[in-house]
């Protein structure tokens, strides 16, 4: 069956993302064991926690939750690799275990996402490639006293995410997402590589890239306003640009709003469910966010929209609703 | 190419946007921290005096510099090193960063190495044809996949363009080059069509500045999208010496070129008067060489340059704030940021306390408090905050030699506390204050830095006989993770106090979180620095006991009440929550008559077809074992045992089976219905429904909802008898329990409670499935609104199907005084043996009783708590006292 193309679709209606991973991997309450299953079992370091390993060892579990998120209505499903470099395995001690992750990541989502659009054809389901943040910034130091000292570097973290962006293409993903972007030199870095590797592998995949604005100034953690932001990524031909995380639906508007006006790009976001309470909880009702969400569709602000930390299939469910009720946001601003 | 496509203008970043429009006139570039250009920088570099020379850096962007160059060409430092460090150390001044970056280099690799620390959108400066072609390109594509815009000098393989027709030969190359083969945005080229001395008393200069004016524009018109700038200190190269000319050149050759179409440059901000302020006769004598008006312009310059000497300008910083009581200048140095003064300030300050410390104890906390009030309101952002934190650790570093001095008792430190941010977050501000506070407060602080696992933590802490144990975190999943090391504490068995900071963390978050999983010793939240001291003082100190026991109070009331705020939630009157029941629209052709109305019994149903029917998951959790149904048998951790009781049960099973130990019975009964006055149900006795064979009273959600979710009753899911419409209504009573009574006793004389438990089990799960298939039964067959429902019992298990099936007791319907109505329509004691006790219990227990609702939309809810009003109206409607019905209601009282 011949793929309809997303940057095609894109200009018919408004898509779905999916919602939070680690939300719903925390429902299966894993422990130690089940994150070690099949080849980590004698791995020295504790592996509970690290989520994208669970691609390899409850692979079902992982395409349980992109099935129940496709069944929701997403267009779009993140791979389970948003701490898929080398970079933010070295925690675990698993850098030699990062191909494999993000290449059965791809995998599995991609077997979901071809079982849908077999079902229903007129809705073909994706895959977007989820390239997270690093747990390292390259724009500030970690040491209060030596403000020059950087505990990454540049090429650094263009070597890992030039590992993780393979990976994720031969895996077969159909978009790469560069997510909860909170300095911008590392967003940089993965662009560098996704340009790099796109080259090398004669593919031309959408890049999706998406900031995180962490605070109540209105900016990056690493200072940037929403537009300089956007400024910063806009050298290569991006498909769309967006915010995600942080904050809740309603904190994101003027931000996003701020993205309508100036990008020359599609506009995604994928709000938390809402502002998290004081035991770090996310507690907003899809009924809430769903609320809050129809404001953004009927500014016509967004032409992809899913949710982050805290949304679930019944979030996503909502929202997909939602958008079949209003039009599709044009581009305003020219490239 | 033709002019009819607008392109998009150049557009940089710094942490701001910098937009260069037609209307934006003239972006101006700083020129001083460039070693080549100033001798002040060369030195501060070569000494290694950073911190001033970013205080060049910053005096240019106060003094209105909308980029900042930055250059490290120079044989005595390693440029690249110095263009690295200076340009991570302009990272972290947010006042400078908010500026686009021009990375200034003729060596390639300084130029790359400077991009990969810009965040933010800059310049190249610069690349050309010099070195060829594919050098050329390839440079040009490295500069677009690090994102920056460039600036391209007019140089070929020939060497620099002198004259016009070289300029925008070598212009046009480049830009086509740039355009059509690297496929660069041509808004990002910036040309730099050589600005060269004038003036210099040579005959081939005299059309410097007018080759450049006419290039420029010739580029503007010609080459779209692309933007000229220019060095412009060059043009007054031959009047060093001579500043008051200098400016008047820098501003009378800027007027030119901007008329023509420049729309950028290095210019000494310093270095440049307003064009209209230029003494008119100097003025005519500069443009006279700048545009070539007369033969004898030069000499008549030189001339007239030897006696005009002006005013000097004087650089003027607003120092008010240096007026102001010594406690408001530490305050307005740590909320801006400022290191210059802090010493000085410091040091007044510390003659006005009894002792040093009290300097960071007072007025510097008091300032911090403030960095942490803005911060919190979002009128500073995170690079400025890390700055604050700079001023302070200056301040407290000068104060430190006087703590020493002062300590009063000998060199033996108070206590080691082990500092760390946890894993997973890198905000460190808070910690490091904390660690510097206590570290004056003569504690060994061993700081471990940011992102650290449990494992090291709690490592460095036996390993150095540490005292306590500060953990610290700004975002929200590190209050899990602080969950995780208190969890990790206990289990190493470690004894000492655990203290808690950081600005997602709260005293109800350690109450209700952490203190409960460390209990070896006391966790105690620290609102911020200044209260570490006293805390770790009282945690360590001959006062504990007494402080421990306050904390532990003060936490369990904190735990009750949240667990009484949890519960406070809004109800609504009744009367509301009846307005806002669940709107279906009627229409009889959604309701299906039944195929056979009246009641129905099953004497000796088969368990065989009965255990197809079985959901396992439950049945594992009733002996504890989590997780699902069949993966459960494969479990890591309890597959073993989950296997070895699911073989056993089914063995039981089977002889269960064989011998007839069990028998299953059952009822159901399909009657019209329609409900009345919203929350009950009339149960007729024939379809003329003239006889009320029953009442069913429904309870209704009151919790205040959010604006799209109803309040919801299950009468809503039966068809009102106002509209007319005939609507039905199912019941059914099943059991699989009897003849259980002789076996259990039997295992239990035998003292074999695991078989006298499993066999329980086994009952009650098989009075669930037997449940589950008379109910897909009913939808098929016997009500037949389902006929073609073909579901697998995973389905089932998950609900799939249409219709419900709520029992009385359960949180659709929590009133068990419903169910002796339910059993009199069925008939349900005599046709099944099972019987109600006085509280409402099924005997035998192995039994399952509940309503059938077949709607389309009908669906399952819990009712929640309910209000007085409606525990008044509920025994209104039942006839029963009000203290009744709050007996039989207590775990649904609101009140």
């Amino acid at each position: 069956m011949a793929k309809e193309d997303i940057r095609e679709i894109v200009k018919e209606r408004i898509l779905v993302l999916d919602g939070a991973m680690g939300t719903m991997i925390q429902q299966y309450k894993l422990e130690e064991e089940d994150f070690r299953k099949g080849g980590f079992e004698d791995h020295h370091k504790s592996l509970k926690g690290n989520n994208d390993l669970l691609s390899l060892t409850q692979p079902e579990i992982i395409q349980e939750i992109h099935r129940k998120y496709y069944a929701a209505g997403a267009d779009i499903c993140e791979t389970n690799t948003f701490s898929g470099t080398t970079i933010a395995q070295a925690d675990y001690d698993l850098e030699s275990a990062v191909y494999d992750i993000n290449y059965q990541s791809a995998k599995l989502a991609k077997e979901v996402a071809d079982e849908f659009t077999a079902k229903e054809p007129n809705k073909p389901r994706y895959v977007a490639g989820a390239i997270g943040p690093t747990n390292r910034t390259a724009s500030i130091s970690p040491d209060v006293n030596d403000p020059a000292f950087r505990a990454i570097s540049f090429d650094e973290l263009v070597e890992a995410y030039s590992l993780q962006v393979k990976a994720l293409i031969e895996g077969g993903v159909d978009l790469l997402l560069v997510e909860t972007i909170f300095d911008t030199l590392n967003a940089k870095a993965a662009l560098y590589a996704i340009d790099v590797i796109q080259e090398e592998l004669k593919t031309d995949l959408p890049i999706m890239i998406s900031g995180t604005i962490t605070d109540a100034s209105g900016r990056t953690l690493t200072g940037q306003t929403t537009e300089a932001f956007l400024i910063s990524i806009s050298h290569l031909p991006v498909f769309s640009v967006g915010l995600n995380c942080a904050l809740g639906a309603t904190e994101l508007r003027q931000y996003l709003k701020i993205m309508d006006e100036k990008a020359p790009f599609f506009v995604s976001a994928h709000p938390n469910a809402g502002l998290p309470n004081e035991f770090g909880e996310y507690d907003e009702t899809p009924e809430i966010m769903g609320e809050q969400i129809e404001e953004f569709l009927k500014e016509g602000l967004v032409n992809i929209i899913g949710g982050c930390c805290g949304t679930t299939p019944e979030h996503i469910e909502v929202i997909a609703e939602l958008v079949k009720k209003y039009e599709v946001r044009k581009i305003k601003e020219m490239a | 190419m033709s002019n009819k496509n607008i392109l998009p203008p150049l557009k940089l970043s710094g942490l701001e946007p910098l937009i260069v429009t037609s209307e934006s006139n003239f972006i101006n570039v700083g020129e001083r921290t460039n070693v080549t250009g100033s001798k002040k920088f060369l030195r501060l570099i070569k000494e290694d005096k950073y911190e001033e020379a970013l205080e060049v850096a910053l005096d240019q962007v106060e003094g209105g510099a909308q980029i900042i160059d930055v250059n490290m060409d120079e044989g005595m430092i390693d440029g690249k090193e110095a263009m690295v460090k200076f340009l991570n150390l302009i990272a972290s001044e947010p006042d400078i960063a908010r500026v686009p970056i021009m990375v200034d280099s003729s060596k390639w690799e300084i130029i790359e190495a400077g991009l990969k620390c810009v965040q933010g959108k800059g310049v190249v400066n610069s690349i050309s044809l010099k070195d060829g072609e594919e050098l050329f390109k390839e440079r040009a594509k490295t500069i677009r996949r690090l994102g920056a815009a460039v600036i391209v000098m007019a140089f070929d393989e020939d060497g620099q363009a002198d004259n016009y027709e070289r300029r925008i030969e070598i212009c046009k190359r480049s830009y086509d080059i740039l355009v059509e083969e690297v496929n660069f945005p041509p808004q990002d080229i910036i040309f730099d069509p050589n600005i060269f001395p004038v003036a210099t008393g040579m005959e081939e200069h005299r059309n410097n500045a007018l080759d450049f004016f006419n290039a420029t524009e010739w580029i503007r018109k010609n080459l779209p999208g692309a933007n000229v700038s220019g060095g412009v200190s060059n043009v007054s190269f031959s009047f060093r010496g001579n500043n008051a000319v200098r400016e008047a050149m820098h501003s009378a050759f800027l007027y030119h070129a901007i008329q023509r179409g420049m729309n950028m440059g290095i210019v000494n901000p310093a270095l440049l008067g307003v064009y209209d302020d230029i003494d008119k006769e100097l003025l005519e004598k500069v443009e006279d060489v700048l545009l070539n008006r007369r033969e004898d312009a030069t000499e008549r310059l030189l001339d007239f340059a030897e006696n005009f000497t002006g005013e000097k300008k004087e650089k003027v910083v607003d120092l008010a704030w240096r007026n102001q009581p010594v406690k408001d200048r530490l305050a307005h140095a740590l909320v801006k940021g400022i290191t210059e003064y802090i010493e000085e300030d410091t040091e007044e300050c510390r003659h006005n306390y009894k002792r040093p410390i009290e300097v960071i104890e007072g007025p510097l906390m008091d300032g911090m408090n403030i960095v942490g009030d803005l911060f919190g309101s979002g009128k500073m952002f995170l690079p400025q905050v890390v700055k604050s934190a700079r001023v302070m650790k200056k301040a407290v570093a000068y104060l430190l030699p006087y703590i020493e001095d002062d300590k009063q008792e000998g060199d033996k430190p108070n206590g080691k506390i082990v500092m760390a941010t946890v894993k997973g977050d890198v905000h460190d501000i808070g910690k490091n204050i904390v660690g510097v506070v206590l570290g004056c407060n003569n504690y060994d602080v061993i700081d471990l830095g940011v992102m650290v696992p449990a494992e090291k933590i709690i490592q460095t802490a036996i390993e150095n006989n540490a005292d306590a144990i500060g953990l610290s975190g700004l975002i929200t999943p590190s209050l899990d993770e602080m969950v995780t090391v208190a969890k990790e504490m206990e289990r190493a068995d470690i004894d000492i106090p655990l203290l808690i900071g950081g600005a997602t963390t709260s005293r109800v978050h350690t109450a209700v979180k952490i203190e409960q999983f460390y209990t070896k010793n006391q966790t105690v939240h620290i609102l911020d620095a200044s209260r570490s001291v006293t805390a770790v003082e009282s945690l360590l100190g001959n006062k504990r006991n007494e402080f421990v026991s306050n904390i532990k109070e003060e936490y369990k009331k904190l735990r009750e009440h949240h667990l009484k705020s949890k519960s406070r939630k809004t109800y609504i009157p009744l009367e509301e929550a009846r307005a806002n029941k669940f709107p279906i629209e009627w229409k009889q052709s959604d309701i299906k008559v039944p195929n056979q109305l009246g009641v129905f019994n099953f004497e000796d149903y088969s368990l065989e077809e009965i255990l197809e029917y079985t959901d396992w998951t439950p049945f594992f959790q009733a002996w504890e074992l989590a997780g699902r149904f069949p993966k459960i048998l494969e479990d890591e951790v309890v597959g073993e045992s989950a296997t070895k009781l699911y073989e056993e049960a089914q063995e039981l099973l089977k002889t269960i089976i064989e011998e007839k130990w069990l028998t299953a019975k059952g009822v159901y009964g399909l009657f019209p219905a329609n409900s009345i006055n919203d929350d009950d149900i009339e149960i007729y006795t024939d379809e003329s429904r003239t006889e009320v064979l029953h009442v069913q009273h429904s309870m209704r959600s009151q919790l205040k909802k959010s604006k799209k979710a109803h309040n919801l009753a299950l009468a809503d899911f039966i068809a009102p008898k106002e509209s007319g419409i005939k609507d039905y209504i199912g019941g059914f009573v099943v059991t699989s329990g009897i003849g259980i009574d002789e076996h259990i006793k039997r295992f239990k004389d035998d003292h074999d409670d695991y078989n006298a438990i499993m066999l329980q089990a086994l009952a009650d799960r098989l009075a669930e499935s037997f449940a589950e298939l008379l109910h897909a039964r009913v939808r098929k067959e016997f009500w037949g609104y389902s006929p073609d429902e073909d579901l697998d019992n995973e389905a089932l298990i998950r609900e799939k199907y249409k219709g419900i099936r709520p029992a009385p007791g359960y949180p659709a319907c929590p009133d068990h005084t419903e169910k002796p109505g339910l059993f009199k329509i069925l008939n349900a004691t005599e046709h099944t043996t099972v019987e109600l006790t006085e509280h409402m219990a099924m005997y035998p227990t192995a039994a399952v009783a509940g309503w059938y609702f077949g709607h389309p939309e009908a669906k399952y809810f819990g009712v929640g708590k309910i209000a007085k009003d409606q525990v008044e109206s509920l025994a209104k409607r039942k006839g029963k006292s009000v203290e009744e019905m709050e007996k039989w209601l207590a775990s649904n009282l609101s009140y």
